[in-house]
């Protein structure tokens, strides 16, 4: 049996054809680990605490109940919405830290590995993927949630609602490959994972999350030049059952993060040993 | 083709072959990050430029080249910082070189950090899991080794707790069981196995052994003894360069340990202020780098001159000899010291004779001690007050050579 060689060296000819289907040979190898690691996480994260899953949507429950009081007590006065204002908010606190998440999953993911990566030569791609199983996993208990809220203000149930997991993966495919983009520098600069948190902050201003787009003025051009809104609304739309009216917008965002995502991945293929030098934990 | 590969997958063929590598480190953390910043930048664009260092960088790394086959060990050796886990690092795909070229045929398995991805919270067992998967196994694989991983590891009692509540040394015999299990055709060690008891070192070293024959192994160690019992060639780094390269095991570790001596000085260790040694020196002989060369076996003069400052009596003499790795391995008591009056502010010299000295060759430090008595109240004692050189043609790892032959002859 031949053995596989490998060549390391300064001199690279950087076919991307070949890196990607290296990456994406490597990941879908690595599933086995990615979900060990995914695993792993799961359970130590919540084995060592009693409030364990709560914590998951702990943050989207709390920014909604604030918008919500803020507007049944009259404190400000939001536009309708057309389903009951609850629903309306905390679909889209849930739907935006899936989305938060998903931008930061590939970061925190290989941060987190630092200590393997710098002394074992392992499939990367694992951690990626381990990442999106980790998503996945908090995602489906958000879902859930939901639901639950959606019949308990008697939204009701559509058939649109079977579509909303499709939208939720559109989501994490479009926070992945943000956040893939931002990781090679984020892992240098600790400086990027705090724009990050701040930034998203203000991004969720401009964005559908617990208000309607306004019918005219900067906000409105803001939202809609915003590529998270068609994401965020379709999601929302679907689950109360409306027409979905960003589809179009949604499907240009997903079909424009696969090529994004592609090179991202090869990004990160290329840059994981740079990083790891400089590293050195 | 296939013929061709039957010829070659026997112990002749080469799996790692290293030429002309190189590799270049910075010494500042935010400099270092910024150049991280352009390599990101070049790296990423596939520019094949840059070979120079730039301000505040130094080659980590310098023209290393090697060749080795299945079954061969190369002992990589020198001084903390001297480039050799960088070298590793570089040979296991972590990161790259930034001159020269690697090629390493099939699986590679590395032994640098043992129990990667345990989490403290979870059991044994399920740590097994991960450390398995990040090492490449399957979970067929790693179902079908559970019994004998944990077996190895002799933690049959405890693999259902979690990992946090294990001593490191548990920690370690799980890693190692679980890396044992590799069958790899390249197999790099890195200083792991110092941590664990005896008994754990031992069975480690006798996996290793089992290993070997249709392994390419290349070793990073500071254990001379156990380098010069696996490796069958070295390479000695200082600085990321390489300073002795080749299959004389014993030659490359004497000029490691060489590479010590040049800062030898004698250190006093003790002294109430009574006594001061001036001089020492073996009779006969002309030292070489403050090094007196003796031949295995001959009897030497060994010569001191001390001042008394304001002892009456004369003190007793005592000398001990360390190796050079400062293990203490003989002491001398002189016979017939006559501990008579003597006279303040006045040089005294002592000469003793030491018989046939049998000591391996290698080199060794003569401490000087002087005392009321015997072992008793100690006036002053200096290390290295004297370094031997023992000459001998025979290579050896214990202090001893004895005298011997044979006296009866076979009929």
């Amino acid at each position: 049996m031949a053995l596989e060689t490998r060549v390391y060296q300064k001199e690279r000819t950087i076919k991307f054809g070949a890196l990607l289907k290296a990456s994406l040979k490597d990941m879908y190898h690595s599933r086995f680990l990615a979900r060990q690691l995914a695993e792993r996480d799961i359970k130590a994260m919540y084995r060592q605490s009693y409030l364990g899953i709560i914590w998951a949507f702990i943050t989207p429950i709390a920014t909604a109940a604030v918008w919500i009081f803020l507007n049944s007590s009259g404190t400000i006065n939001l536009s309708d919405t057309g389903i009951p204002y609850p629903v309306y908010a905390f679909s889209g606190t849930l739907i935006w830290s899936i989305i938060v998440a998903a931008i930061n999953s590939p970061m925190q993911g290989t941060q987190a590995a630092k200590g393997i990566l710098t002394k074992i030569n392992f499939p990367k791609e694992a951690l990626l993927l381990s990442g999106v199983y980790k998503l996945l996993f908090d995602s489906a208990i958000k879902i859930f949630l939901l639901i639950l809220f959606v019949f308990i203000y008697g939204v009701g149930f559509h058939w649109s609602l079977l579509l909303f997991p499709i939208a939720i993966l559109g989501a994490i495919i479009f926070g992945t490959t943000v956040g893939l983009f931002l990781t090679p520098m984020g892992l240098l600069y600790n400086d990027i994972g705090k724009i990050i948190t701040f930034g998203m902050q203000f991004l969720m201003y401009v964005t559908p999350v617990v208000y309607a787009i306004p019918k005219e003025g900067i906000m409105k051009t803001l939202m809609l030049w915003n590529p998270i809104t068609p994401i965020v609304l379709t999601a929302r739309d679907l689950v109360v059952g409306f027409t979905p009216v960003h589809l179009t917008y949604f499907a240009i965002v997903l079909m424009g993060c696969i090529p994004l995502l592609f090179l991202g991945l090869i990004i990160y293929r290329l840059s994981i040993p740079i990083i790891v030098e400089r590293l050195s934990a | 083709m296939s013929d061709k590969n039957k010829m070659t997958s026997n112990t002749q063929e080469i799996l790692v072959k290293v030429e002309g590598l190189s590799k270049k480190f910075c010494k500042e953390l935010k400099t270092s990050l910024w150049y991280g910043v352009k390599d990101l930048v070049s790296g990423v664009r596939g520019s094949s430029e840059e070979r120079e260092l730039r301000p505040k960088e130094f080659w980590a790394v310098k023209d290393i080249n090697f060749e080795l086959r299945r079954g061969e060990c190369l002992g990589l050796i020198g001084h903390n910082g001297a480039g050799k886990s960088t070298l590793l690092k570089i040979l296991n795909g972590l990161i790259n070189p930034d001159a020269g070229k690697v090629t390493i045929k099939g699986r590679v398995g590395a032994l640098i950090e043992l129990g990667a991805g345990f989490n403290p919270i979870l059991s044994g067992r399920e740590n097994i899991y991960n450390n398995g998967a990040i090492l490449g196994f399957s979970r067929k694989e790693i179902d079908s080794k559970l019994e004998e991983i944990i077996a190895f590891a002799e933690l049959e009692e405890f693999i259902d707790m979690p990992v946090q509540h294990y001593s490191s040394g548990m920690k370690v015999r799980l890693g190692f069981a679980v890396a044992a299990q590799m069958e790899p055709d390249v197999l790099i060690i890195d200083e792991v196995l110092a941590v664990g008891d005896l008994g754990f070192i031992l069975k480690c070293f006798k996996t290793i052994d089992t290993i070997l024959p249709h392994t390419a192994v290349i070793f990073v160690s500071h254990n001379m003894p156990m380098v010069s019992r696996i490796c069958n060639q070295v390479i000695l780094m200082e600085r990321g360069e390489n300073k002795f390269q080749g299959e004389d095991v014993s030659r490359g570790i004497d000029y490691y340990y060489n590479t010590f001596l040049t800062s030898e000085d004698s250190n006093v260790v003790y002294t109430d202020n009574s006594l001061e040694l001036i001089d020492a020196s073996v009779k006969g002989v002309t030292p070489i780098n403050n090094v007196y060369s003796v031949k295995w076996g001959e009897t030497v003069v060994l010569n001191f001159n001390i001042k008394n400052f304001s002892l009456t009596k004369a003190p007793y003499i005592s000398l001990a000899v360390y190796d050079k790795e400062q293990r203490a391995v003989a002491e001398i008591y002189p016979e017939g010291q006559q501990l008579n009056k003597i006279v303040i502010d006045e040089e005294i010299s002592f000469s003793f004779v030491l018989k046939n000295i049998y000591l391996s060759k290698g080199i060794y430090h003569i401490t000087f001690n002087a005392s009321e008595k015997a072992a008793f109240n100690v006036n002053y004692k200096i290390h290295k007050a004297i370094t031997l050189k023992i000459d001998h043609e025979k290579q050896m790892w214990t202090p001893f050579l004895l005298d011997s032959e044979v006296i009866n002859r076979i009929k």
